[in-house]
C-alpha cells in the first residue's frame, strides 16, 4: 500500500486549480490587474460575429414567428403581424407534441446506443495489442471521416430494396422475407436505418476519445483497487467510471445536441416519411417552414425547438456553470 | 487454461468483427464505384471487383460546372475554418486564462450558440441575405459556416489552452516576454494538435453543409459539392455506380485529411473534450 492516490484530478485540471495561491507573486498580481480590458478585447471578435451572424438571425427568426409569412408576403416584402397565432396553431395541434415526443425518444435511443457501445469499443481498444488496435482504429477512423451526406448515400445503397447487399445477406442467412424488403416502407424500419447510420458515424468519436482518456488513468489506482479485493467489474465502477465522468458528461452533451439536430440523414433517407412519421423537430420545422412555405410557422417551430434542446441539456449546462464558479 | 485462451481470443475476434462493421460501408462505396454496371446490378453481389472501370467517375465528373463546385467547396470550407480558428484562439485564451466579469455568461452564450438550429433558421437568414443583396455569393455562405463551427472551436480550444501548464507562460514572462509574446512563442506551438483536432470538426461541418447553400445560392456558379451530390442522386437514383463514384469523390478530401491528421487529433482531442 505504498501509493495512496486519492486525487484523481491530474493533468487536465492542473492548469485550473492553481489560482488560489496565497502569496501573489509579481507575475500573479500583474495577471490579476491585466484582467482589465484585455479579456474583453480578445473576446470582441468572437462576440461580434456571434451577435451579427447568430444573434441577429435569431432575433429575425423570432420576429418572423409572430408574422403571417407565406410566399406572397416574402416576394412582395410584406410584413403582416399576426401575434401569437403561429404558436397557438403549433401548440394547439396534436402534431407538434407527437413530434416532440418522437424527437426525445429518438435522441435518447441514439445517445444511449452511442455512449454504451462507444464506451465498450473504447475499453476494448485499451485492451487490444498494438497491431489489432491499429486495425480497429483504422476502421473507426474510416467511418468517422465519411462525410455525412456520402454516408447517407452509401447506406441507401447498402439497404436498397433491389440489389442491396444487406437484403441479400439477410435472405441468404435464411430470413427470406427480407429478400426484397423496402427499408423505407415503415416508421420503425426507417428509424432503424437512420439510427444505424448515426450510431455508426458517432461511435468512433466516443470510442477513440474514451480510449485516449482512459490511457491517462494512473495504473496505481487499479493496483490499489485489486489489493482491496475488487474484481474487474468493481474496479470498473470504482476507478474507471469516476475518472472518466467529466469526459462522459461532456461527450453525452455533445452527442445529445448532434443527434437531436440530425437533419440530413432523416431528410435524405426518407424525407421524414412514410406519412411524415419519421419527422423529428428539425425536419418538422423544415418541412412546415420551407417545404410547405409557411415561413412564420416554421420560425415558431424552430424557436420551440431551441427550448426543447435547452431543456434536454439543462442539467449539463448547470453542472458546467457551477464548476466554473468553483474555479473562480 | 481454457478460459485464458478464450480471454485472449475474444478481444481480437471482436475487434475484427467491429473493423468489418465500420469499414465495410466505406469499402462498398469505393468498390461499387469501380465495378462495371453488370457487376453492380446482380442478384449475387460481387464482393471483390475483378473488372475495374472508370466509367462511373467520368459520368460523375461530367456534371455541369463540376470543377467550379469543387473550387467553391474548397474555398468556403478552408476560409471559414481558418477564420473561426483565429477568432476562437483569441477568445479561448481569454476564457481559459483570464478572470473577468461576465465570464460565465459568455461561456453560457457559446454553449447555447452550439445548439443553434441552423437548418430551420434558413428562412430568416435568406431574408437577411436577400435584403443585403448578397444572394448567390460565397461571402455570406463562408461567414455563416464560420459561425456554425465557432462555438465548438472556442469551447474545445479553451480546453487545450487550459491544459498548457501556466508555469511555462509565467516563466517566459519572467524572462522578459510580454504576454502576447509568451502566447505566441510558448502556448501557440503547444496548441498544434489541438488546432488540428478542432479544425477537423470544422472541415467536416462546412464540407457537408447543405440546407443553407440550397436556399441561398440558386445560381450554379456559386453552389457547392453537397448540392451536386444530392442532385446527382436525384437524377441518377438507380445508377448506383455513378452515385457511389460521386460519393467517393465527395468523401476523398475529408478521408485524406482525416487520416493525415488522425494521430495528432486523437492524442489531443481528450484534453479538449474533458474540459468541454
Amino acid at each position: 500500500m505504498s501509493v495512496q492516490t486519492e486525487k484523481a484530478d491530474s493533468v487536465p485540471a492542473a492548469g485550473v486549480r492553481k489560482d488560489d495561491a496565497p502569496s501573489g507573486g509579481p507575475a500573479a498580481s500583474s495577471r490579476g490587474r491585466a484582467g482589465g480590458s484585455a479579456p474583453y478585447l480578445l473576446l470582441v471578435p468572437a462576440l461580434l460575429v456571434t451577435a451579427v451572424l447568430l444573434g441577429y438571425p435569431l432575433v429575425k427568426n423570432g420576429m418572423l414567428s409572430f408574422q403571417n409569412l407565406n410566399p406572397r408576403q416574402l416576394i412582395l416584402h410584406l410584413t403582416e403581424w399576426n401575434g401569437i397565432d403561429n404558436y397557438k396553431e403549433v401548440l394547439g395541434g396534436s402534431d407538434f407534441w407527437r413530434v416532440v415526443e418522437r424527437s426525445v425518444l429518438f435522441t435518447a435511443a441514439n445517445v444511449v446506443l452511442i455512449m454504451v457501445i462507444g464506451m465498450m469499443v473504447g475499453l476494448l481498444l485499451a485492451r487490444l495489442g498494438k497491431k489489432m488496435r491499429l486495425v480497429l482504429m483504422l476502421g473507426l477512423v474510416l467511418a468517422w471521416a465519411m462525410p455525412m451526406i456520402a454516408a447517407t448515400t452509401v447506406y441507401q445503397w447498402l439497404f436498397a430494396q433491389r440489389f442491396g447487399v444487406v437484403n441479400y445477406v439477410l435472405d441468404s442467412l435464411g430470413w427470406h422475407s427480407m429478400a426484397d424488403f423496402n427499408w423505407t416502407s415503415s416508421q420503425l424500419s426507417t428509424f432503424s436505418l437512420v439510427t444505424l447510420v448515426i450510431v455508426w458515424q458517432s461511435i468512433p468519436f466516443v470510442a477513440i476519445n474514451l480510449y485516449a482518456a482512459s490511457t491517462t488513468i494512473p495504473k496505481e489506482l487499479y493496483e490499489a483497487a485489486s489489493l482491496d479485493g475488487a474484481n474487474s467489474w468493481k474496479s470498473f465502477t470504482l476507478v474507471t467510471l469516476p475518472f472518466l465522468k467529466p469526459f462522459l458528461l461532456a461527450t453525452t452533451f455533445l452527442e445529445v445536441i448532434w443527434v437531436f439536430k440530425s437533419f440530413a440523414q432523416l431528410f435524405a433517407i426518407n424525407g421524414g416519411g412514410p406519412d411524415r412519421l419519421t419527422e423529428t423537430l428539425p425536419v418538422y420545422a423544415f418541412v412546415e417552414g420551407v417545404g410547405n412555405q409557411h415561413f412564420g410557422m416554421g420560425a415558431a417551430i424552430s424557436f420551440l425547438t431551441i427550448i426543447v434542446l435547452l431543456a434536454m441539456t439543462a442539467y449539463y449546462l448547470r453542472t458546467v456553470l457551477k464548476q466554473e464558479e468553483d474555479e473562480l | 487454461m481454457k478460459r485464458s485462451l478464450f480471454g485472449r481470443i475474444w478481444p481480437n475476434l471482436t475487434a475484427v468483427v467491429l473493423f468489418i462493421g465500420f469499414a465495410f460501408p466505406v469499402y462498398w462505396m469505393f468498390s461499387t464505384a469501380f465495378k462495371p454496371t453488370g457487376d453492380i446490378i446482380t442478384d449475387t453481389p460481387v464482393w471483390f471487383p475483378t473488372d475495374i472501370t472508370f466509367e462511373h467517375f467520368k459520368k460523375a465528373m461530367a456534371a455541369d460546372h463540376f470543377w467550379t463546385l469543387v473550387r467553391n467547396s474548397f474555398t468556403v470550407t478552408i476560409v471559414s475554418v481558418v477564420a473561426s480558428l483565429v477568432i476562437a484562439l483569441l477568445a479561448s485564451f481569454a476564457m481559459a486564462r483570464m478572470r473577468f466579469k461576465g465570464r460565465r455568461g459568455i461561456l453560457l452564450t457559446f454553449m447555447i450558440a452550439q445548439m443553434a438550429p441552423w437548418e430551420v433558421m434558413v428562412i430568416a437568414i435568406y431574408m437577411l441575405v436577400r435584403d443585403a443583396d448578397m444572394l448567390n455569393s460565397l461571402v455570406p455562405l463562408t461567414a455563416f459556416y464560420m459561425m456554425m463551427v465557432l462555438p465548438f472551436t472556442i469551447l474545445t480550444l479553451r480546453g487545450y489552452v487550459a491544459a498548457v501548464p501556466k508555469e511555462l507562460e509565467e516563466s517566459a514572462m519572467v524572462d522578459g516576454c510580454t504576454r502576447p509574446q509568451a502566447f505566441r512563442k510558448v502556448i501557440l506551438p503547444l496548441l498544434g494538435p489541438g488546432l488540428m483536432a478542432t479544425s477537423l470538426f470544422g472541415f467536416i461541418t462546412a464540407w457537408n453543409e447543405f440546407p443553407l447553400v440550397l436556399i441561398l445560392n440558386k445560381d450554379i456558379e456559386s453552389q457547392t459539392l453537397p448540392l451536386w451530390l444530392s442532385q446527382f442522386q436525384t437524377a441518377f437514383g438507380d445508377d448506383w455506380g455513378a452515385t457511389m463514384a460521386a460519393s467517393s469523390l465527395f468523401a476523398i478530401p475529408i478521408l485524406i485529411l482525416f487520416i493525415y491528421l488522425q494521430r495528432k487529433a486523437v492524442s489531443g482531442l481528450t484534453d479538449g473534450a474533458v474540459k468541454g
